[in-house]
């Protein structure tokens, strides 16, 4: 574990939530108004932090583990997470399975704890969350897979090393199709517009925020930094490919790859500025849709 | 130079019809090009021609022949579109099956389309280049589909719709069968010419995968142009829907159209000596068309629709002479002769029968032979003439391609054949018999207006030579049968 | 060139994909646009090494009258019809989607059976073309708008014309400008029907169409 390894870690760590502040900037800049401070996310978990925390009296131990158990597992799946040309803490054959695998642990103590509550808006959220998961885990899958025959490797690490410009010039088109594949992942994993819109504030047409309703205190400062985590974490998948900079130098990769995810926060804020998000029915469309693009970026790489 | 201006004329004289204003002269344009066309052709049969276009455009046997059949329609036609033309009112009019008001199309456009249909068939006729023969066959589609709209109502316009894009999707597929084909003969190293002299010279060097795969192609496209089941869908629609003497043309000319495509590649596989595979195709598709028109035929209660589908079972009856070889081959040209002819009569007597009737259902109409005797006669003889069956020209063609099924030992295409056929007579025998028998109707018809000899003359013309062709084939035209018939693998 | 060739290729899957998902007809017509700028840019390059008046010629005629020509009449048509979303078609569209890539893998099976043309281009081509020919297909079958089926002949002959270009190395100019035409003159021709179609019964609705039958 050479020191280089820590940098992805540390970095995830520290930056996650100035990526949302980044778009909520980038926002608000849109519509023509100043906008939160950039560092707002991290003042917001301070204050959560110390605040007392309120449990339904409906609620078992379960929903006190949710939010501990997802931040838990997604500590563990960043630790899985390649920046780029900077290899991960901890990578063998086969842990994008255990990636894919920790995502899923995190969606299900969210979906469970928020079933736990007992509350109709809740359970409604969790089921929508349930149903478009279980679409795009396909998505995500085929997109690594085709990355994966290109690199003949079956790490992350392994896939995301060898993506260099030589790399692009040889097999561009399909690299394309992949990463249009992980945004379609990263805007239903994380419930961005077109998929699900962070700012509303009608719980009939929320699929992330209203599971964590009833959350408070610490929890919700959990809850928050683990949504945060995950932007991250989705963002280095698709910066990695983006940004075929791999010059060996820990520091330049490092630089390059943050930069990249810095412009994919801003994309994301402007496409949440720009387009309204889909109707329900549509989403699996959209779903299907990017896996069907990974099937064809399956087809291209390596042919 | 002849044939340059075969194509030309025509199309000039529909450019000059869309112009002029007054519609006497326009018509009198319509006879005129007609009979110089027909003369064009006719003089064609005495003088050789010279290629033109390096080659592209030349005449062979069977390009006469079915340039023939054209020409000979037109005129026909364009006598009887004198009578129509007159007849139709302007302005809006009452519809016949449904309760409700249409205009039709301007005359201009209708003459204008008429002429250039009758060059874009022309262009078919004596192209002899793969590439030059499919844009003329689309152009072709393109120049009807205005007139099967003439009547412009919503049922035309379904009708029209279905034509375009059916055809125009299969014509799309046959292009891709003339890639294919293209792309064989570059393969094999060969210079790459499209010609069809050329492809057939050098037909056994082509590769076979791409020559069979070009043709399964070219069969389903221009199959779909031709008629043949199970891609006929357009037909009864197109047909029944369509002036009466548009259908003539498009039964008679266009169909035969479509299948010289099938023709010209037939010549090249004959040149390869690999003509077995594309045969077994034909035979199946005409026997398919054969037995699923005869089903259709049995209840129809449209006449005009019973005629569409008496041109797929004959369409049918044509892909399987051809899918037989030998002797068939003859018989299947010799056919497209008494068909054409004898479709062409059975469409304008349908038409005669329409303007008096004012319906066309079987069961309205009744008593034709007392209230258009004329018309009746015709009729029932080209009834006759279509079920095949002796003294009509019709008769010879069918029996010379059940000859030929027998000859070559195949009992069971030959039993299907005639049960088909037999089963075809049954069934337009109920429909087309009780239609000239019977009392009259109520509303009085009025004979004279409805049977003017411009409407009478040329179905008579058509009825006369399908008579004698079932005596006597002229030498000149037995040879020239002949001729084709050798290079399709026959004799 | 490779990867270029095979950019465009990748760029038609994904405006195949596009048509069978998409349910606005604008973004048909703009699918089939963009399918007409990418047919000319293949055109020059599948004959990069040998680059003739022949093809610059083709090339520009056939992105003018497919990228621009045809799109500003069809809009044109669209905006007189008023209808602006296809109505749910035969077939839904996620199953269409998971149809194109079966169409694609059908492509890609056939494009293995068929004897490999002695051209050097990427291996992806014939099944791209394929697949445009069963995206046309598909789409003049499912959906109900006439525009759509107008629209999936214009994707067939893209089809068609993806195949030709890249297999067959000498067709005569003349026969190429002749289909662009006898394209066109469709176009134009189907295009009047249509406007016939929408005068007629105020909508371009085919499965409407249906009052003709045994």
């Amino acid at each position: 574990m050479a020191i280089a390894s820590l940098i992805p870690v540390l970095l995830g760590l520290m930056l996650a939530p100035l990526m949302l502040g980044v778009i909520n900037r980038t926002k608000a800049a849109f519509a023509g108004r100043n906008g939160q401070p950039l560092l707002q996310q991290y003042f917001d978990l301070w204050r959560l932090l110390h605040k007392g925390v309120v449990y339904s009296r409906t609620t078992t131990w379960v929903f006190r583990a949710g939010p501990v158990v997802g931040l838990a597992a997604t500590l563990s799946a960043l630790l899985l997470t390649p920046l780029g040309g900077v290899p991960s803490m901890l990578h063998f054959d086969g842990d994008f399975v255990l990636f894919a695998l920790l995502l899923g642990v995190v969606r299900f103590m969210l979906i469970v704890a928020a079933l736990d509550t007992g509350s109709a808006f809740e359970g409604m959220g969790a089921s929508r969350e349930a149903a478009f998961s279980a679409l795009v885990e396909p998505a995500l899958f085929l997109a690594l897979a085709s990355l994966a025959k290109y690199a003949g490797s079956l790490s992350l690490t392994g896939l995301y090393v060898p993506l260099d410009l030589a790399a692009w010039a040889q097999a561009g088109p399909g690299f394309a199709l992949a990463l249009i594949t992980l945004l379609g992942v990263f805007v239903v994993e994380n419930a961005r517009i077109p998929v699900d819109d962070p700012n509303t504030h009608l719980e009939l047409t929320m699929i992330h925020e209203v599971m964590v309703l009833d959350n408070s205190g610490p929890d919700f400062a959990f809850v928050q930094y683990t949504a945060a985590l995950k932007h991250w974490i989705f963002g280095a998948l698709i910066a990695g490919i983006a940004i075929p900079v791999r010059t060996g130098n820990v520091l330049l990769d490092t630089i390059a790859m943050v930069a990249g995810i810095g412009v994919l926060a801003v994309a994301v804020g402007v496409v949440e500025s720009i387009m309204a998000r889909l109707r329900m029915h549509r989403v699996p469309q959209l779903i299907v849709g990017a896996a069907a693009l990974a099937v064809v970026a399956l087809i291209v790489v390596g042919r | 130079m002849a044939l340059l201006a075969l194509v030309l004329l025509p199309a000039a004289a529909g450019g000059l019809a869309f112009l002029i204003r007054p519609d006497a002269p326009r018509r009198a344009m319509l006879v005129c090009v007609a009979i110089a066309h027909a003369c064009m052709t006719a003089a064609v049969w005495r003088v050789s021609t010279q290629p033109v276009l390096n080659g592209w455009i030349a005449m062979d046997a069977q390009g006469l022949v079915f340039l023939s059949i054209t020409s000979a329609l037109f005129l026909a036609v364009s006598v009887y579109a004198i009578h129509f033309l007159r007849n139709e009112q302007h302005g809006m009019r009452h519809d016949l099956e449904e309760d409700l008001l249409f205009a039709n199309a301007p005359e201009a456009v209708f003459t204008g389309c008429l002429l250039l249909f009758l060059a874009t068939m022309t262009l078919v006729t004596v192209s002899q280049h793969f590439g030059l023969l499919w844009v003329a066959i689309e152009s072709s589609t393109l120049a009807s589909a205005p007139l099967i709209y003439f009547h412009r109502h919503h049922r035309s316009l379904e009708a029209t719709w279905k034509y375009l894009m059916i055809c125009s999707v299969g014509v799309a597929l046959a292009l891709l069968g003339i890639f294919f084909l293209a792309l064989g003969a570059e393969r094999s190293g060969l210079e790459g010419s499209m010609r069809v002299a050329d492809l057939v010279a050098q037909a056994s060097q082509l590769e076979p995968a791409w020559m069979k795969a070009a043709f399964i192609f070219l069969l389903v496209g221009y199959g779909t142009k031709m008629g043949l089941a199970p891609l006929h869908t357009w037909l009864p629609d197109a047909h029944s829907e369509a002036p009466s003497l548009v259908s003539a043309l498009l039964s008679g000319a266009l169909l035969n159209c479509a299948f010289l495509g099938i023709l010209r590649m037939m010549q090249v596989f004959v040149g390869a000596g690999q003509q077995a595979f594309a045969q077994q195709l034909l035979v199946v598709f005409g026997l398919f068309s054969i037995g699923l028109a005869a089903v259709f035929l049995l209840e129809q209660a449209d006449y005009k629709r019973l005629l569409a589908y008496s041109s797929v079972e004959h369409m049918g009856i044509l892909a399987l002479g051809l899918g037989l070889g030998g002797i068939g081959a003859f018989g299947a040209m010799l056919h497209t002769v008494n068909h054409s002819f004898t479709k062409a009569l059975l469409f304008l007597a349908a038409g005669n029968i329409l303007a008096a009737y004012r319906s066309k259902s079987t069961r309205d109409v009744t008593g034709l032979a007392r209230t258009l005797p004329a018309t009746s006669f015709l009729w029932v003889a080209g009834f006759f003439a279509i079920a095949g069956s002796p003294p009509f020209g019709t008769f010879m063609s069918e029996f010379t391609i059940l000859r030929a099924a027998l000859n070559q030992g195949r009992y069971i295409v030959a039993i299907a054949y005639i049960a088909f056929l037999s089963l075809v007579f049954i069934g337009m025998s109920r429909s087309v018999l009780a239609m000239a028998q019977g009392p009259p109707p109520d509303r009085p018809i009025n004979a004279s207006a409805h049977e003017s000899w411009q409407a009478i003359a040329p179905p008579a013309a058509l009825a006369i030579v399908v008579l004698l062709l079932g005596f006597y084939v002229p030498p000149a035209l037995n040879a020239l049968l002949h001729e084709a018939a050798r290079s399709l693998g026959g004799m | 060139m490779d990867v270029w060739l095979n950019a465009i290729m990748v760029l038609l899957v994904f405006s195949n994909l596009i048509l069978l998902g998409a349910g606005r007809l604008s973004m048909y017509i703009r699918c089939v646009a963009f399918q007409g700028f990418l047919l000319g840019a293949f055109t020059v390059l599948a004959h990069i090494s040998d680059l003739t008046v022949h093809v610059w010629l083709l090339a520009s005629v056939g992105t003018l009258l497919r990228g621009i020509v045809f799109p500003a009449f069809l809009s044109r048509l669209l905006r007189d019809s008023g209808v602006r979303r296809e109505v749910e078609p035969y077939i839904g569209y996620t199953p269409s989607i998971l149809s194109g890539l079966a169409m694609l893998g059908a492509g890609m099976w056939l494009s293995v059976r068929l004897p490999a043309p002695a051209i050097a281009l990427p291996r992806f081509v014939v099944p791209v073309a394929l697949m445009l020919i069963f995206v046309g297909l598909f789409l003049i079958v499912t959906r109900r708008k006439a525009l759509s089926q107008l629209l999936g002949y214009l994707v067939l002959e893209n089809g068609v014309y993806v195949f030709g270009v890249a297999l067959v190395q000498k067709t005569p100019l003349l026969v190429e400008m002749g289909v662009l035409l006898d394209v066109f003159m469709a176009v134009l021709v189907m295009g009047v029907a249509m406007f016939h179609i929408n005068r007629e019964f105020d909508h371009i609705d085919t499965d409407r169409l249906s009052t003709l039958k045994d």
